[in-house]
């Protein structure tokens, strides 16, 4: 702030100026009751659109089979699972910044949070739709994936990281989704004493529960938040654990490593906050959210970015180390082949925009800067999709013998499921900020200056 | 509509106030009481002289329960119920289960917390309280915090009441409601409500049924109808000879069928000498010889082997199996003769086993002794 000499017992206070909590409703419900703007209808043709073509490319894979796509021997894995961990590393950062600097009492994360973890559902929506359609046919899929009793007496593989990631994925759905709805309540309580139509009301009641704000509630529901963010926490560094099991658990080179775990969760620490700072960026412009989302909450965002990034970076460069180190030909071959081969622009597309653009937010000037902020997110989603790309094809297009070696080259059916999948996430993201409060007000008015008592009275238990 | 008093309620500006008002009424030795705020205010719980919530106790159990359920599922599965070897790895392969439990464990915590809270610590829904759509709700939903004293409360006594909420600064108002509205409870087994619920159900069942039975008609819901396959005895354009049924590869063998290696060229009298009876007379080995007699040989040569069937005499006359010449022959050659036949007599080694053979032979010898009794088998 403005004092010249850092004070660390002081917080930055989370919203700018001292707004009442009326005002704070009234910045937060204006996108609900307003009319939609122009520029939202806008972007939603764009979205509906990219979403149309989406629903084209399913229908046309759902006719035809999944032969529609790039993919064949060696490289059996394609553009559906590249966008399977690509959707599923950015629905990492909602539950990072709802659950883990919940718990490390970092204030900051209020004015995103409830933005974040509406982000997380979308996401793991569009990943979850490629791996359903990848495997062929989708009506039968509930029979491979889940275990029930049936007919023929089989039951799923427990020991498989394909059956581990089905549980990983739902489970955190399932607990992102509960976790998202219970920080609603309270404001559902809120719209429906603010609603001035009837069908509004009515909905809102119905969605609120009947929430009354008593504190015998509050209570409960402090203790229920504190207890989900202690359990999703360790959640969200299962879920990404288990993506990358299903790479580390085979013996394909290039894919048998042990940081691999590690690698993946900061990979989609990194990915989630590009694709939320992204957003978050717009929406605040868009809804004149300048109060709530402030500059040092970007600044920060822009901080942990620049720290997974790094961490993403020495993965990079530690696996190369150990192929080397290990002393294994066909390892050595793998990454040699990963930098240098006929896939060689994705690699360094990969380490430009993964390892290197995010330098450049060790200058203050560049991690405030609103439009460098934007750009450089663009340039982390970029570089993450390719860095799926690049561990999926690369490993697979060179296999142990020369004479099964391949190429993969996606068709327009891929890029249309692709496109169709941004179409999905995007137009959610439209209808959430125009129909649900997109900052939680309960959560916001309790961090205001001067909302919490200023003396604790009888060894206060909040 | 007579009108009833709900509670006197208080609306203050500050949190701090709020929790000299909240302070005040509990010294004051009320309990129907609450205090509502638009979010947690810190302090709040103790000044009202709230328990400690007991809400983790819910998510332990829960939690417990998934994990050991989920653990115990895994195992019964993989080592009970469908126990196939992985990766060359035991059964119960328990490190495996480990992140399925985990995540169970995990998933039923928290719904289990989050249903226990909602159902039973808020008995949630309910969305016609009295202080629903009230000015007072308006208020503390929005940016003020307010005080009620509920008409239950023993000790409640209006003026007292009023008087208690004025000195600590609030803003006095009341609540009342209507036995109607109380009465208005949406209730889950409402008979119009119930029947609601079994139309749409019935509704979605039948179009569901319609869309993918009828309409759509893909598979699986076409039931198998359509398949692509050859059915027995169609014809087919793959095969130049047009038959849909092929003959496996010449040379092909079943499993465990050893191929007999003589054939009905070669003497009885002398592959008999090269073959060995494994088959050792027992009861239950007897039995079978009796049974595959009774069904393939009997026809021709009697239910005792002597030749007596009804065959005699429309047919060529079927031989007697009492006679010198098969009595004298090795165990072998009444085997081959089975196995490869002789004269109008077909080969039933496509009918019977090697063992079933063997049986047969043992079954014969037994029906042989049995009419050329000694004396001393009379014993």
């Amino acid at each position: 702030m403005s004092s010249t000499v850092l004070d660390y017992s002081k917080e930055i206070p989370v919203v700018e100026g001292v707004p009442s909590a009326s005002q704070l409703d009234e910045t937060i419900v204006k996108p609900i009751n307003d009319f939609p703007q122009r520029n939202w209808f806008i972007g939603l043709a764009i979205t509906g659109t990219m979403l149309g073509i989406g629903g084209l490319s399913l229908a046309w894979l759902l006719y035809k089979g999944v032969g529609i796509w790039g993919i064949n021997q060696p490289v059996a894995w394609g553009f559906d699972v590249v966008n399977f961990v690509f959707w599923v590393g950015i629905g990492h950062a909602g539950t990072l910044i709802s659950a883990i600097l919940f718990l490390l009492r970092q204030k900051w994360r209020t004015g995103i949070a409830r933005f974040a973890e509406a982000m997380t559902l979308f996401a793991v929506l569009c990943a979850v739709q490629f791996v359903i359609f990848h495997t062929g046919r989708p009506w039968l899929a509930m029979a491979w994936l889940f275990p029930y009793p049936n007919q023929h007496g089989v039951w799923v593989n427990f020991t498989s990281p394909l059956e581990w990631d089905v549980f990983a994925v739902n489970t955190y759905f399932t607990v992102s989704a509960v976790f998202w709805y219970i920080g609603l309540i309270p404001d559902f309580a809120s719209l429906r004493d603010r609603a001035t139509t009837t069908i509004k009301k009515t909905i809102f009641a119905v969605l609120s529960l009947g929430w009354r704000f008593s504190n015998r509630h509050w209570q409960h529901y402090e203790r229920a938040y504190l207890i989900m963010a202690g359990f999703a926490t360790p959640l969200v560094l299962s879920v990404h654990t288990i993506v990358s099991f299903d790479f580390a658990v085979s013996i394909i080179p290039g894919w048998h490593t042990t940081i691999f775990p590690p690698y993946f969760v900061a990979g989609a620490i990194f990915s989630g906050f590009a694709m939320v700072q992204n957003v978050l960026i717009i929406t605040r412009k868009a809804f004149k959210f300048e109060h709530l989302i402030t500059m040092d909450t970007i600044e920060k965002m822009n901080k942990i970015m620049l720290v997974t990034g790094t961490m993403v970076g020495y993965a990079y460069i530690m696996e190369f180390f150990i192929a080397w180190y290990s002393g294994n030909a066909t390892e050595l071959f793998v990454f040699i082949n990963r930098a240098t081969g006929p896939y060689w622009w994705a690699y360094w597309t990969m380490m430009t925009c993964n390892l290197i653009a995010p330098q450049l937010f060790w200058s203050k000037k560049v991690r405030t800067s609103l439009l460098a902020s934007f750009i450089l997110a663009i340039f982390v989603n970029i570089g993450m999709w390719f860095e799926r790309f690049v561990i999926i094809v690369t490993s697979l297009h060179r296999d142990f013998l020369p004479s099964s070696w391949g190429m993969f080259v996606p068709t327009m059916w891929d890029f249309g499921l692709l496109i169709g999948s941004f179409g999905l996430f995007f137009t959610l993201v439209l209808l959430f900020v125009k129909f649900l409060p997109a900052i939680a007000m309960a959560e916001i008015k309790a961090v205001v200056p001067g909302a919490q008592p200023s003396h604790h009275g009888n060894g206060a238990s909040h | 509509m007579e009108k009833k008093l709900y509670s006197i309620n208080a609306i203050y500006h500050t949190p701090n106030d709020i929790i000299r008002a909240a302070k005040a009424v509990r010294d004051a030795g009320y309990t129907k009481f609450d205090v509502h705020t638009p979010y947690p205010v810190h302090g709040l719980d103790g000044a009202m002289g709230l328990k400690e919530t007991k809400l983790g106790f819910v998510t332990l159990a829960a939690g417990i329960l998934g994990a050991v359920g989920m653990i115990s599922f895994a195992s019964w599965v993989a080592v009970v119920d469908y126990p196939q070897v992985i990766g060359g790895k035991p059964y119960w392969s328990w490190p495996a289960f480990v992140p399925v439990t985990y995540e169970i464990a995990v998933l039923l915590a928290v719904l289990g917390t989050v249903g226990a809270m909602i159902a039973f610590f808020f008995k949630f829904p309910n969305t016609s309280h009295p202080l629903h759509d009230t000015p007072y709700m308006k208020k503390v939903s929005s940016d003020k915090f307010g005080v009620t004293i509920q008409a239950e409360d023993p000790q409640f006594d209006e003026k007292k009441v009023r008087d208690l909420l004025k000195t600590t600064g609030g803003e006095v108002e009341e609540v009342h409601y209507t036995e109607e509205f109380l009465t208005f409870k949406p209730n889950t087994f409402e008979p119009k409500f119930l029947l609601l619920l079994a139309g749409i159900a019935l509704a979605t069942s039948a179009g569901g049924y319609l869309y993918f039975n009828k309409v759509l008609y893909l598979p699986p819901f076409d039931w198998m109808v359509e398949q692509p396959r050859f059915d027995v005895q169609s014809t087919t354009d793959l095969f130049d000879d047009g038959l849909t049924m092929r003959l496996p590869v010449e040379g092909t063998i079943a499993r465990g069928f050893m191929p007999y290696p003589y054939t009905l060229g070669a003497k009885a009298d002398s592959v008999g000498k090269l073959l060995v009876n494994p088959v050792v007379k027992t009861a239950a080995s007897l039995d079978l010889g009796k049974r595959k007699y009774l069904t393939y040989c009997s026809p021709c040569h009697g239910n005792f082997g002597s030749g007596d069937s009804r065959m005699n005499g429309q047919f060529p006359n079927p031989p007697t199996l009492h006679s010198d010449k098969v009595r004298t022959w090795p165990d072998g050659a009444i085997f081959h003769t089975i196995t490869v036949g002789q004269n109008v007599m077909p080969g039933y080694q496509y009918q019977l086993s090697r063992e079933e053979r063997w049986a047969v032979v043992n079954y014969i010898r037994t029906l042989q002794r049995a009419y050329n009794a000694k004396e001393s088998d009379l014993q």
